[in-house]
C-alpha cells in the first residue's frame, strides 16, 4: 500500500477521534455535532479508500467500507485530491480547483451535506476569541458601519451602547500635516457619522420583523389577489414554509415561463461589509439561482458620468475626480475655497463620517476664504461662514457661464494650460461671446436664470480668476451628489470641469476638493471595498476579476439571463411590458452610449420580484409609480426579505425577516468601497480595517441575509455550491486572508481585537497631487490604475483619456456619437432645466422649487424611520402632538405669501402626489425654493395607497421619473415644482390619530 | 479638588448632532442603578443642539450649541424640599437619584433651564448625569464629548480656581448668568448667539454696469459718536458684528473718495439687519 494511502486512511480514521475530543472540550461544538443522526460516506471513486461515519445523538461510530445508503458522500477522485483536500489548514485554490474540474463532489442531503461541512470547518473556527471584557461587566466587540467603525458594548445578549473607536498606544502613529507655518494632527479616534450612533436604536426598533410572514389573501396555489398588495395584512409562517414557497416559485415560475422571469430588486446600499453585501451574497445568490437583474443606473454621479467624464475621462470613477494629495494641497496652497453645490458637513463624503469636520476648521484658521454657491445656506455653510450666494437650483451652469465668460473678457484665465493642455477653446469662446446662439453670457445674462446679481457673479469670478482656487463639487468636492442630480446636472458638471481647466487644473492650490479627500493615508495596502465583489465570484459586475478573485479562490459564478431592468425604469418594465436603460460601464468613456432593451431578445418577461434591502419609495424619483407596479397581476410572486417593515415591504406576499450587521459576521474597511470610489480610504484620517463582530444573536426568527440565501439555495440543490461549506465566520477569515493586513497581523489577534489600523506613510512617501502631472506635462504618477493601458490615446500614463489625450472643451466622444444627440450636444449650452425656474415663464401652478438632497441623519433610509434615535433630532423631524413629520424648509417670504408659521403641519404636493411634512419657516432658503431631504423610509399613504397623500415624508413622490437627457439613464430627481399650502386635514387626523 | 465642567464652542460646532445620539444611545434602555433610570427612548433629550440664526439672506449666520444640565454649584433643584433625593457630588456633579425622586414632579419646576424631565412611566424626574456612571468606571470623558468630531464640545476636570482662570482667558459664558447658579456648562464665542450685526452691500453703476464696491469705509455711529469702522469685501459687504442685543440706535455712513453717505440711519438693534443692497 503506498504511503499516500496509509496516510489517508489514517487521515479518515482520526476525524471521528478529532471531532470527538473538541466535542468534549466545547459545548457549542457539541451542540453542533448533536444536531444531527446521519451517515457521511468519505471514498474515492473507486472504493479503493473509503470509511463513512454514523452520527448518533452525539456518538460518533465509523467503519472503512462504502455504506449503501449514506446521507451525504464526498466522493473524490484520486489520492492526491483527496491528501489535499484533507489536510489542514484548508488550501482553497485546491479546493476550488478540485470541484470545478470534478474531482472532489458533494453530493446527498443538502442540510446534512451544510451541516457536515460547517462541523469540518468548526474544528479550527470553534473557539476562536473575540471580544473584550469591560470593567463594567460588558463584553466590547467591534463593527464596521456606513458611517464609520464602532465599539459595541453587549451585556447578556444585548447592545448596551455603541462608541467610536479610540487607538491606544498599540495603534500606529498619526501623521502631522504642516501648512504655512502651522501643523495639523487629527485626533487618534475614529469620527463616525451621526447615523453610525443611531445604530443600537434601529437593532431594537419595534418596526423589526421577528418572523416571516405571508399575506393572508396570497395563496401560491390559488387566489393570489396581486391587486391587494399594500392594503391586506399578514400572518406568520415558518421559515420552513415561507422557503418551501418561495423556492417552489422559483422553480414554477422558471418551468411556467422561461429564463428571466424572476428578477432581484435592491438598493444601492444596504450594510456594510465584504461578505452581506448586495455585491457579495446577493450577487451570489442572484447568479447562481439566474435572474433578470434591476441594475443601479450611475445615481448621484449622474452629471460627471454622463457629462464631465467626457471632456476629460476618469470613466472608471464615472466621471468624478480621484483628489490624490489635495488635502495638503489645499491647506499649503489655496487662498479660496468655492463650494458650489457641496455640503460634505451633511453627506460625510458618503460612508467617512465627520473625520474632515475638523480640516475645515484647520483652513478657517489659515485664513482661506469660502463661498457657497447654493440655493440652502447649508450645514457646511454654517460651519464655515463665507459669502453665500442663493442660486436658484438648476440654473447654476448658466452662472458658470457667465464667470467663464468674465475670465475670458478680463485675461483671468491660464493661457498656458490653455494652450498646450487643452482643445475646442476657441469653438467654446465663440459660445461664450454669443457667436453660436446670439446670446454672449455676460453676467447680466446669467442673473436673469440664476437670481444672483451681475455684479456679485463678477465679483466672485475676478476674486476666483485671481487667487488660487479649489472647486468644491458634490459630497467630497470632487463629483457626486449635489446639483448633478437635477435636470440640468450633466451641463453642470460639464462646465464645472471646463472652469477648472480654463484656471489650470492640478497647479499647486487650483484643484477639486473641499478637504474631504486626499489626505496623506496608505494607499498601497490592498484591502479590499466591497466593489470589490465580496464572495460573488461575479467576475464583470463587480470588481472582483482585479484583485479579489485571484487573492480569495472561490467558486466563479455567471448569470446565465442577462436581461437588465434599468431600476428607474422597473415599473415601466413590468407595466408596459417594455424598457429601455444604459448600462453602467466604467471600463470606457463610449460603454455608457450603448442602449440595452427590456425585455432582452428571447428571455420571458418578469413575473416574481425578488425585493432586497432598502426602501426604493424614499430613494427612487416619481415612487407612487412602485405602488401601481406592485398591484400589478403581472407579478405573481412579491418576496421582500427585509430587515424592518417600512417603505414598501408591505407590498410583498411573502416577507423573509433578515438581521441588521450587528447580528451576524462580516468584515470591513472604513470608507473603502474600492471600483468607482477607488482610494476613498483617502477622505480618512486613518485606515481602519474591522472585524465586524456577531455582537448579539439575531432578533427573533431573523437570519442574515446570508443564511436565507443558503437555506433557499439548499432547497435548491446548491447549497454547497453557493457556500463552499461556509459561514459568515469563515468568509470572513478567507476576505482577511486574502488581503494584504494578513501579512502585518495573525489572524487570531485581528479577530481578538477586532480592529486594524494602518500604519501613516513615511513624509516623504506620500502621494503626488492629482491632476498636477498634467498640469506639468509629465507622465501619470499617482496610484490611480486607469485609464486601461489601451484607453490611453498617447503613450503610456501619457495624456488623460479623451481621444486627444488632452482636456477637450468639445468632447471628440459626443462629437462621433451620430446623430448628435441635441439634449447633450458635443458643445455645451445652457438650457433651463426641463423642471424647475424658467425665466419668464410662470411656473403655475406649482410655483416652488423643491431641492431633494441626500439626507443627514439617515444614511439613504438606513436609520430614518423605525422609532429610531434620529426621530428626535431637531433637523431631521419634528414632533408635533406625538406624531414625527419629516421636515420642508422655506423662506420667510414665501411661508408668509401661504400663510404658514414655523412648524406648522403642510401639504408639498403637486401632480405626482402630496406629502405631509412639517415647514420650517428660516432664513436659510432663497426665496422661491423650499428644501426637503429625500430617502424617507417611511412610506404611509393616509389612504389609498398610490392616491392619497403620504405622512411618512417620502418625498420622492414627487420628483420626475424623466431622465435628464434621452441617451443616458441620468435621473433628474433632486428637483421639482410643488405647491405648498397649510393642511386642511390635521384636525381631522390628529383627531385620528389619537 | 477637581471638578467636571463642560465646555461648548459655538465656532467649532458643525451641528452633526453626534453628542445628542450618543447621549440618547447612553441612556435608552440602559439602567444605571445608583445613577439614573432608563430615558424614554423618544421625545425627551437630555442633552441636545439648539440653533440660532441670525441676519436676513443672504447675510446671514447659522449657529449651534448644546444645553444641558448645567450641574450647577449653586443648584436650584437642590432645595431643603428636594435635598434628600437631588444632591451634588464632590466632583461637581448633581445627580437625581432615580430611587429617591420617584413621584417627585416637583423637581422638574425646580430648574430654571428646563433641563430636569418628568419620566412618565417610572415617574421620576430624570436630567443629563455627566455620564457618571461612565467616569466612576474609569472612562475619561463623557459619551457627547468623546463623539464630537471638531472638540466643539469639552470635558475638563478642573479645580475652580483652574477654571475660573480659564472662563477669564477664553471669555467664557454662562447661561442666564443673572440667576447667579454657578453653572458648570460654559460657552465660548458666545456672542454669536447672543450678539447682533449689522450688514450690508455696497455698489455702484458706472456706464450702466453695476459692480460691487469694495474697500469703502464704512463707520457705526452712535448719537452722532464713531462706535467702529469697517471695510467692504471684495463683494461690497461690510459687518458690523457683536453688538449687544439692548434697542439702542444705531447710524452707518460710508466714507467714498472723501464723501461721507448716509447708508442707514435708526437702525434699532432689536436683531441682527441686513440693511440689503445699498447703490453708492
Amino acid at each position: 500500500m503506498s504511503i499516500k494511502k496509509i496516510r489517508l486512511k489514517a487521515t479518515l480514521f482520526a476525524l471521528p477521534k478529532l471531532f470527538a475530543v473538541k466535542a468534549k472540550a466545547s459545548a457549542t461544538f457539541r451542540a453542533h455535532l448533536n444536531q444531527r443522526n446521519c451517515t457521511v460516506q468519505i471514498r474515492l471513486a473507486d472504493n479503493s479508500v473509503a470509511r463513512y461515519f454514523t452520527f448518533n445523538n452525539g456518538k460518533i461510530t465509523s467503519k472503512a467500507e462504502v455504506h449503501p445508503e449514506p446521507d451525504m458522500t464526498m466522493l473524490m477522485k484520486d489520492l492526491d485530491t483527496a491528501l489535499t483536500l484533507m489536510t489542514p489548514p484548508v488550501d482553497y485554490a485546491e479546493t476550488i480547483h478540485a470541484a470545478k474540474n470534478f474531482r472532489v463532489n458533494m453530493v446527498g442531503d443538502e442540510e446534512v451535506i451544510a451541516w457536515f461541512m460547517q462541523m469540518a470547518n468548526k474544528l479550527d473556527s470553534d473557539g476562536w476569541k473575540y471580544g473584550e471584557q469591560m470593567a463594567d461587566g460588558c463584553t466590547r466587540y467591534t463593527q464596521m458601519t456606513n458611517g464609520g467603525p464602532l465599539h459595541v458594548y453587549v451585556k447578556e445578549g444585548k447592545i448596551i451602547r455603541t462608541t467610536v473607536i479610540e487607538f491606544g498606544d498599540d495603534d500606529p502613529g498619526t501623521w502631522t500635516m504642516e501648512a504655512r507655518g502651522k501643523k495639523f494632527t487629527p485626533a487618534r479616534k475614529g469620527k463616525v457619522a451621526p447615523h453610525s450612533l443611531a445604530m443600537k436604536s434601529v437593532v431594537y426598533s419595534d418596526k423589526r420583523i421577528l418572523h416571516p410572514m405571508k399575506r393572508v389573501d396570497f395563496d401560491p396555489d390559488g387566489e393570489r389577489n396581486p391587486q391587494n398588495r399594500g392594503k391586506s395584512g399578514y400572518e406568520r409562517i415558518s421559515w420552513d414554509e415561507a422557503l418551501n414557497i418561495v423556492s417552489k416559485e422559483i422553480l414554477r415560475q422558471k418551468q411556467e415561463h422561461g429564463p428571466g422571469a424572476v428578477a432581484i430588486a435592491h438598493p444601492s446600499h444596504h450594510q456594510w461589509g465584504n461578505v452581506g453585501y448586495y455585491l457579495s451574497s446577493l450577487m451570489r445568490f442572484g447568479n447562481i439561482l439566474g435572474v433578470t437583474r434591476v441594475v443601479l443606473n450611475p445615481d448621484s454621479w449622474e452629471g460627471w458620468y454622463w457629462g464631465a467624464m467626457h471632456h476629460y475621462g476618469n470613466s472608471m470613477r464615472l466621471g468624478a475626480t480621484g483628489g490624490y494629495g489635495t488635502l495638503e494641497d489645499a491647506l499649503k496652497e489655496c487662498e479660496l475655497m468655492v463650494y458650489w453645490s457641496s455640503d460634505p458637513e451633511s453627506q460625510f463624503g458618503a460612508y467617512a463620517g465627520t473625520e474632515s469636520s475638523e480640516r475645515r476648521l484647520w483652513a478657517k484658521e489659515l485664513g482661506i476664504k469660502t463661498v457657497h454657491i447654493n440655493p440652502h445656506y447649508s450645514p457646511t455653510a454654517a460651519f464655515t461662514g463665507g459669502k453665500w450666494l442663493p442660486i436658484r437650483p438648476g440654473t447654476d451652469t448658466a452662472m458658470a457661464m457667465a464667470i467663464m465668460y468674465i475670465w475670458l473678457e478680463e485675461d483671468l484665465y491660464d493661457k498656458d494650460f490653455i494652450e498646450n493642455r487643452t482643445t475646442g477653446f476657441d469653438e467654446w469662446c465663440a459660445y461664450l461671446r454669443g457667436e453660436v446662439d446670439g446670446t454672449p453670457k455676460t453676467a447680466e445674462w446669467q442673473e436673469a436664470e440664476t437670481g444672483i446679481a451681475a455684479r456679485d457673479v463678477r465679483a466672485l469670478a475676478r476674486e476666483w480668476g485671481r487667487k488660487k482656487t479649489y472647486l468644491g463639487c458634490g459630497v467630497n468636492g470632487g463629483g457626486f451628489g449635489g446639483a448633478c442630480r437635477n435636470a440640468s446636472g450633466i451641463q453642470w458638471a460639464r462646465a464645472m470641469v471646463m472652469m477648472m481647466a480654463m484656471q489650470g487644473w492640478g497647479k499647486p492650490g487650483v484643484n477639486f476638493g473641499n478637504l474631504s479627500v486626499g489626505s496623506p493615508v496608505d494607499m498601497e495596502t490592498y484591502f479590499p471595498g466591497y466593489g470589490e465583489g465580496g464572495i460573488s465570484g461575479e467576475l464583470t459586475a463587480t470588481g472582483s476579476a482585479t484583485n479579489n478573485y485571484v487573492r480569495m479562490p472561490h467558486i466563479l459564478t455567471m448569470n446565465p439571463v442577462t436581461q437588465s431592468i434599468p431600476r428607474q425604469r422597473l415599473p415601466e418594465a413590468i407595466l408596459e411590458g417594455e424598457a429601455e436603460g444604459y448600462f453602467l460601464d466604467p471600463l470606457s468613456i463610449e460603454a455608457q452610449m450603448r442602449p440595452f432593451q427590456y425585455p432582452a431578445p428571447g428571455y420571458s418577461k418578469v413575473h416574481m420580484l425578488y425585493r432586497y434591502g432598502g426602501s426604493s419609495m424614499g430613494t427612487v424619483n416619481s415612487s407612487n409609480r412602485f405602488v401601481k407596479m406592485y398591484q400589478s397581476a403581472e407579478l405573481e410572486c412579491v418576496v421582500s426579505q427585509s430587515i424592518w417593515m417600512e417603505g414598501e415591504t408591505e407590498f410583498a406576499d411573502i416577507i423573509l425577516p433578515a438581521c441588521t450587521q450587528f447580528e451576524r459576521w462580516d468584515i470591513g474597511e472604513w470608507s473603502n468601497s474600492a471600483g468607482f470610489g477607488f482610494h476613498w480610504v483617502s477622505q480618512l484620517n486613518h485606515r481602519v480595517i474591522a472585524v465586524q463582530q456577531k455582537c448579539i444573536e439575531p432578533l427573533g426568527e431573523s437570519k442574515s441575509d446570508y443564511q436565507i440565501f443558503w437555506n433557499l439555495t439548499k432547497k435548491l440543490g446548491l447549497g454547497a455550491m453557493f457556500s463552499e461549506g461556509c459561514s459568515e465566520l469563515d468568509w470572513t477569515k478567507r476576505v482577511f486572508e486574502s488581503s494584504d493586513i494578513s501579512k502585518h497581523i495573525s489572524w487570531k489577534k485581528f479577530l481578538k481585537k477586532g480592529y486594524y489600523v494602518l500604519p501613516a506613510v513615511a513624509d516623504d512617501q506620500r502621494t503626488a497631487v492629482d491632476m498636477r502631472w498634467f498640469y506639468d506635462g509629465k507622465p501619470k504618477d499617482v496610484p490611480e490604475p486607469f485609464p486601461l493601458p489601451g484607453g490611453y490615446s498617447h503613450k503610456y500614463l501619457h495624456g488623460l483619456q479623451t481621444q486627444s489625450g488632452k482636456f477637450e472643451f468639445i468632447p471628440n466622444s459626443l462629437k462621433r456619437l451620430k446623430p448628435e444627440n441635441e439634449e447633450r450636444p458635443a458643445l455645451l449650452q445652457y438650457r433651463a432645466p426641463f423642471e424647475g425656474y424658467a425665466s419668464g415663464r410662470p411656473n403655475k401652478p406649482f410655483p416652488l422649487q423643491l431641492v431633494t438632497p441626500h439626507q443627514r441623519f439617515s444614511f439613504h433610509t438606513a436609520q430614518d424611520g423605525k422609532n429610531a434615535a434620529i426621530s428626535d433630532v431637531p433637523d431631521h423631524k419634528i414632533l408635533i402632538k406625538g406624531r414625527y413629520y419629516w421636515i420642508v424648509r422655506i423662506s420667510e417670504a414665501d411661508a408668509e405669501a401661504r400663510g404658514i408659521a414655523h412648524h406648522d403641519v403642510v401639504k408639498v404636493f403637486n401632480e405626482r402626489g402630496a406629502v405631509i411634512c412639517a415647514a420650517e419657516v428660516t432664513t436659510r432658503m432663497a426665496k422661491g425654493v423650499v428644501h426637503s431631504y429625500e430617502s424617507s423610509a417611511n412610506y404611509e399613504p393616509l389612504g389609498e395607497p398610490g392616491n392619497s397623500p403620504d405622512i411618512g415624508g417620502c418625498v420622492n413622490l414627487l420628483t420626475p421619473a424623466r431622465m435628464q437627457s434621452k441617451g443616458t439613464v441620468a435621473s433628474a430627481g433632486s428637483l421639482c415644482l410643488v405647491q405648498i399650502e397649510k393642511w386642511d386635514g390635521l384636525a381631522a387626523f390628529q383627531e385620528a390619530d389619537k | 479638588m477637581k471638578k467636571w465642567n463642560l465646555i461648548v464652542d459655538v465656532e467649532r460646532c458643525n451641528n452633526c448632532n453626534n453628542c445628542l445620539i450618543a447621549t440618547k444611545d447612553e441612556y435608552s434602555g440602559n439602567d444605571f442603578p445608583g445613577y439614573s433610570a432608563p430615558q424614554p427612548d423618544l421625545g425627551t433629550l437630555w442633552l441636545t443642539v439648539k440653533r440660532h440664526e441670525r441676519g436676513q439672506a443672504p447675510m446671514i449666520d447659522v449657529s449651534h450649541y448644546v444645553e444641558t444640565c448645567n450641574h450647577c454649584d449653586n443648584a436650584a433643584c437642590i432645595t431643603d424640599k428636594t435635598k434628600d433625593a437631588v444632591y451634588k457630588r464632590d466632583d461637581g456633579i448633581v445627580i437625581i437619584d432615580p430611587v429617591k425622586s420617584k413621584g417627585r414632579k416637583d423637581i422638574v419646576g425646580t430648574c430654571p433651564y428646563g433641563q430636569i424631565f418628568w419620566n412618565e412611566e417610572l415617574q421620576i424626574p430624570q436630567k443629563w448625569t455627566f455620564d457618571a456612571h461612565l467616569l466612576d468606571n474609569g472612562w475619561k470623558e463623557p459619551r457627547a464629548t468623546q463623539v464630537c468630531p471638531t472638540e466643539a464640545l469639552v470635558a475638563i476636570k478642573a479645580t475652580d480656581a483652574e477654571m475660573a482662570q480659564k472662563v477669564d482667558q477664553e471669555g467664557l459664558d454662562v447661561l442666564r448668568p443673572e440667576l447667579g447658579l454657578s453653572p458648570r456648562v460654559y460657552y465660548k464665542n458666545f456672542g454669536r448667539i447672543q450678539s447682533g450685526f449689522i450688514g450690508g452691500s455696497l455698489y455702484s453703476v458706472k456706464d450702466g454696469i453695476e459692480d460691487c464696491l469694495e474697500n469703502a469705509a464704512i463707520i457705526l455711529e452712535q448719537n452722532g459718536a464713531k462706535i467702529s469702522e469697517a471695510k467692504t469685501d471684495i463683494y461690497g459687504d461690510f459687518k458690523f458684528d457683536g453688538l449687544e442685543i439692548n434697542d439702542l440706535i444705531y447710524d452707518v455712513k460710508a466714507d467714498i473718495n472723501g464723501k461721507t453717505l448716509k447708508i442707514a440711519e435708526n437702525i434699532k438693534m432689536s436683531e441682527s439687519v441686513f440693511l440689503g443692497n445699498i447703490l453708492v
